[in-house]
């Protein structure tokens, strides 16, 4: 959903890193997350080689991505698979309740879906009297306290076990407290069971959608992406336009690393093949199958061929996982869909960067989040870039929102820094004056303030390194 | 910048102080020198050295860091090798440098530097294969090895060989060696509360190791996480590991 007015990260991170019952849970999540995924890619030779792979296979699908989808459309249809086009959210919505309408559906049952997320389908729908209920046990639970996802992939994450015990017990018709987990699992089990054979439709994301053969790919672990999509006699699945690979053979490098990414699992407990409604004979499966493609801005970012790269996650979450920012703050600080370091590039995207400036800059740009692409998106770099994008409103730009954070004073902060850098005589006497003078400057001083809070002020020496090195008798040119 | 031959040494390189370094730690810097200097290289200090841009670079101000790293790409003419005692101004030449003049008409000039640009370390260990030899007394110490070093420059082992050859230098090692110190450049100052939050952490998991020192790469981390440390009152100090290395191995 685009937001209307800015949003402070600052404001909000500061407000995620004072709760320190949050900055636990995250950091014990984040730990198991990172030693699984480190425990599946023990070659770091295979990783290498495979990540390469991946990288290489999404670039070329994203080179191909107009003719792909146009394939993707003929196979699908081949296979009895109608597809809708939506350029926003709104149409996404729209066309979704158009589909539940005409087949008079009321309640409807979901398979984990960012996209849906994006469109907040959920809300969208019980505005329009249709109940859409969550089957992933994560998103059920943050379902029943109204909250967003904190993780792409556990969106349940910043909540522990005693939280959740809580909310069952809130919550659910009937339920007692108990904070055992496989009896609160068999409670939203018992409540899910009864509903994908109740509810009229039901909904998915896509993680591969292939062009060749107009194959859906789903990948889940509790079997709730299955029933969603093959139980109820509708199903309608969500995608981004960016989620189309050109051929089978291309899924399975990409499923291996999405789950060894993701979970640190080498396969994950289901993998749905969806290529079709139930054909003439068959015992099960939906009698219609629906794709809606959505494209919110990515079509804009294709246009750019280095801000292309965003469009190549496969959302497994690893940035995240392993980003000191998310660490320590958690998915919601962000107030986005997509959290951490590729939301921190893809909101600015979707939304503006003058309306999201703020969240480039949410990273130290340490490196982390890239260094475990499994896709090699060069997350640092576009950060990078996205910042300059704010502050400057270059020719021929497709950027969103290009040049809306320009700071008259930043501007005039780096025309100054750029000034005594570029000349080296004035660059010696500031050295001079600051190696001199350093110790008189307040604590308090701007921008020296908000290093002092928690740090000593640093010590400047008496004399640089280039006046001793030139008194020692180094030779200088 | 000619390959070694027959394990004979490079002779002569540049050094790059890097503003940090000039201003806060230029001990560090001078130990870089002598080093280098103590095995068997001739060190030439550019004149006009200021800055390789890497702020302005960071911030998405590309006119004023090319205006910057323009004057200082000019201050390298000879083919030699580039050395600095700081992973992120390396990897600033080395990795960042080339796309900051990416479609300009200096690039293949960045493109060339960047093979002959080393970390201080790193060229200590890959090209000189510095022999060093423990004058101190017994310490523990730890490592904190600088994104930029890692991650741009490739530089994670070379400290650690070099604190290895130390008989009496016990290496304790982060429990997150490899987690951002929370620095960041601009970072630390745009988003404080951030920042802050990782260098508490990391301080913690200096003082935890018992070391009597946490050393760096990089000037950047070392006043952050010994800012911190020495705010907070109690853990070990912070020191750049040139002036570590030179300190343990010849006598003042």
């Amino acid at each position: 959903m685009p937001a209307e007015m800015e949003i402070d990260f600052l404001a909000s991170s500061t407000r995620a890193l004072g709760d320190p019952q949050l900055r636990r849970n995250f950091r014990r999540a984040m730990d198991g997350l990172l030693a699984k995924r480190a425990a599946v890619f023990p070659d770091p030779a295979e990783w290498t080689r495979l990540r390469a792979l991946g990288g290489a296979i999404r670039a070329k699908n994203l080179l191909k991505l107009p003719e792909l989808l146009e394939q993707l459309e003929r196979s699908l249809t081949k296979n009895g698979i109608t597809v809708h086009w939506a350029r926003t959210t709104a149409q996404a919505n729209r066309k979704v309740l158009e589909l539940l309408r005409a087949r008079g559906v009321t309640a409807l049952v979901k398979g984990k879906s960012m996209v849906s997320e994006e469109m907040g389908l959920n809300h969208f729908l019980q505005e329009h009297g249709i109940e859409s209920l969550e089957s992933d046990l994560g998103e059920y639970i943050i379902q029943l306290d109204g909250e967003m996802p904190s993780h792409i992939i556990m969106p349940a994450i910043h909540k522990n076990k005693d939280q959740i015990a809580r909310t069952f017990s809130q919550k659910i018709k009937d339920a007692k407290y108990t904070e055992e987990v496989d009896e609160l699992t068999a409670m939203a089990r018992a409540v899910l069971r009864r509903k994908f054979f109740e509810a009229g439709a039901g909904l998915s994301g896509v993680n591969f959608a292939v062009a060749e053969t107009g194959t859906l790919c789903l990948v889940e672990n509790e079997g709730n992406g299955r029933m969603s999509t093959h139980v109820p006699p509708l199903h309608i699945a969500l995608m981004g336009l960016e989620k189309v690979v050109e051929s089978l053979e291309e899924v399975a490098p990409l499923y291996s690393l999405l789950t060894r990414s993701a979970t640190g699992q080498a396969i994950s407990t289901y993998f749905n093949l969806i290529s079709g409604p139930r054909a003439g004979g068959e015992q099960d499966g939906p009698r219609e199958v629906h794709l809606v493609i959505l494209d919110n801005g990515r079509a804009r970012i294709f246009q750019d061929p280095e801000l292309r790269a965003t469009l190549a996650c496969i959302r497994c979450g690893a940035c995240m996982n392993h980003c000191p920012v998310y660490t320590r703050i958690g998915g919601h600080a962000y107030e986005a869909v997509y959290p951490g370091p590729i939301g921190s590039i893809l909101t600015p995207q979707v939304e503006g960067v003058g309306l999201r400036h703020e969240l480039p800059h949410a990273s130290s740009l340490c490196g982390a989040c890239a260094e475990v692409c499994p896709v090699q998106i060069p997350i640092t770099h576009l950060l990078i870039r996205l910042r300059r994008e704010a502050s400057h409103r270059t020719a021929g730009t497709t950027v969103l929102e290009a040049g809306e954070a320009r700071s008259r004073l930043e501007d005039l902060a780096w025309s100054v820094w750029g000034w005594v850098l570029s000349h080296p005589a004035a660059y010696r006497l500031s050295a001079w004056c600051a190696t001199r003078f350093w110790r008189l400057l307040p604590e308090g001083a701007p921008v020296l303030a908000a290093w002092t809070r928690s740090r000593a002020k640093p010590r400047a020496a008496g004399q640089s390194l280039q006046e001793r090195a030139r008194a020692k008798g180094v030779p200088h040119v | 910048m000619a390959p070694r031959e027959g394990g004979c040494p490079v002779r002569e390189v540049y050094f790059y102080a890097t503003c940090l370094v000039d201003l806060f730690f230029p001990d560090a810097g001078m130990a870089g020198i002598e080093l280098l200097q103590s095995g068997g290289v001739r060190v030439v200090f550019p004149r006009g050295q200021t800055c390789c841009g890497q702020p302005a670079f960071n911030c998405g101000y590309w006119e004023e860091a090319r205006a910057v790293a323009l004057r200082q790409m000019a201050l390298f003419p000879r083919d030699l090798p580039v050395v600095l005692p700081s992973g992120s101004c390396a990897g600033m030449m080395k990795v960042h440098w080339p796309e900051l003049f990416h479609g300009q008409p200096e690039e293949a000039r960045a493109r060339a530097l960047a093979g002959r640009v080393f970390e201080l370390t790193q060229f200590l260990v890959d090209e000189l294969d510095l022999k060093l030899e423990d004058l101190g007394e017994p310490v523990r110490v730890t490592l904190h090895p600088s994104c930029h070093a890692q991650r741009d420059q490739g530089v994670l082992d070379q400290p650690k060989a070099l604190l290895r050859q130390l008989a009496n230098v016990e290496l304790a090692p982060l429990a997150r060696e490899r987690e951002c110190c929370g620095f960041g450049g601009a970072f630390a100052v745009r988003e404080p509360g951030l920042s802050e939050a990782m260098a508490g952490d990391k301080a913690e998991d200096a003082r935890a190791t018992g070391a009597a020192l946490v050393l760096s790469t990089d000037g950047g981390c070392l006043m952050n996480i010994g800012g911190t440390l020495e705010k907070q009152g109690f853990g070990p100090a912070a020191q750049h590991i040139a002036q570590f290395l030179w300190e343990r191995t010849h006598a003042r």
